[in-house]
């Protein structure tokens, strides 16, 4: 009989070679970044809704007769400046001046909330006027562009607040800082969108 | 796999490593300034274009417009949201390459197909209503 086969005594503990799991650094910013380009995806089919019908006018005014150029260059301006001021809150976080990138970060929160309230105003004023989202096939496909953007501004100045308040309390930390960088990266996105907005929807939709 | 043990990575600890690479993310006040000039720049320019009705033909401000637009999208890439092949390993260039294919996809394939369609069914001229009638 063979007895020896059996072995009773303790097995050695297992090796692993990888204690960690698998993930690249900052895999949340990769990750937030593809969530960036999964949001592109969304703009750009609500572009190619506003290049298909953006001539059916259905007899109603259209984007020479109801676009604000003068307005749109301010809002445009606001977003902008808005963008680069987020930079200079970011350059303040990697020297660790908390008081002044919170400065930098109220001011393009400013900035954005005035180019929401702006928007708000161009939008209650074209209602008004009779050129609401229900006039046409141009104007629906005007406002869900505009009204998405306009939407995701708003809840970037939201998330703004909350990270501030955040900062505030428990300073520079590390998970602070990721958020503050997923955060800029929004917000840059944000004005990248809106260059297709102003140069397509509204300066090309003026000449159309 | 990329968290190796600290002996084997020179930067030291997994923390250190990861302030390395947020540190490589943002740019400095050269690279903001320079981004927001030439934003300025390509923003001014189709403004003026177009109120100021400086060019006659309207196809040839809109496509000079959309040049613009697609030129100052590369500038904010590069200077607001520091592109490059090497953040993230190249994962976020990649994803960008997706996201560009498919987007002019998306926006090529609509203009397209959509065009044809109003350009064959839309117009019901007086000939093809009479047409129909007649058959």
């Amino acid at each position: 009989m063979n007895t020896v086969a059996i072995d009773t005594a303790p097995a050695e503990p297992r090796k692993f070679l990888c204690l960690e799991e698998a993930h690249p650094h900052n895999g949340t910013l990769l990750g937030f970044w593809l969530y960036l380009m999964s949001d592109c995806f969304i703009f750009a089919s609500l572009f190619a809704c506003n290049a298909v019908l953006g001539t059916s006018y259905a007899g109603g005014p259209s984007g020479h007769d109801v676009f604000d150029l003068t307005g749109l260059a301010v809002n445009t301006a606001l977003l902008l400046i808005s963008s680069v001021t987020f930079g200079f809150a970011m350059l303040e976080m990697a020297r660790q001046r908390k008081r002044a990138m919170l400065g930098w970060l109220a001011v393009s929160g400013l900035l954005a909330a005035v180019f929401v309230g702006l928007e708000i105003h161009e939008f209650v004023t074209m209602i008004a006027e009779g050129a609401g989202p229900g006039r046409s096939a141009f104007l629906s496909s005007f406002f869900t562009l505009v009204g998405t953007h306009g939407l995701h501004v708003t809840v970037g100045i939201l998330w703004l607040i909350v990270l501030m308040v955040q900062l505030g309390k428990h300073g520079l930390t590390e998970a602070n800082r990721r958020r503050l960088f997923c955060l800029s990266m929004f917000w840059h996105f944000l004005d990248l969108v809106w260059i297709g907005v102003f140069s397509y929807v509204y300066l090309v939709g003026v000449l159309r | 796999m990329s968290h190796p043990s600290p002996s084997v990575h020179d930067h030291g600890t997994s923390h250190d490593a990861g302030h390395e690479t947020m540190h490589a993310a943002h740019g400095s006040l050269r690279s903001y300034l320079t981004g927001f000039v030439l934003a300025a720049i390509l923003t001014i320019i189709p403004f003026w274009l177009v109120m100021g009705h400086v060019i006659a033909s309207p196809q040839t401000t809109i496509l000079i417009v959309l040049g613009l637009a697609a030129v100052q999208i590369v500038v904010h890439m590069i200077y607001f949201l520091h592109l490059d092949t090497k953040s993230e390993n190249g994962w976020n260039m990649l994803a960008f390459m997706f996201t560009v294919v498919l987007v002019v996809i998306v926006l090529g394939a609509s203009i397209w197909v959509m065009y044809n369609e109003n350009a064959n069914m839309m117009p019901m001229s007086p000939q093809y209503i009479h047409h129909k009638q007649g058959a």
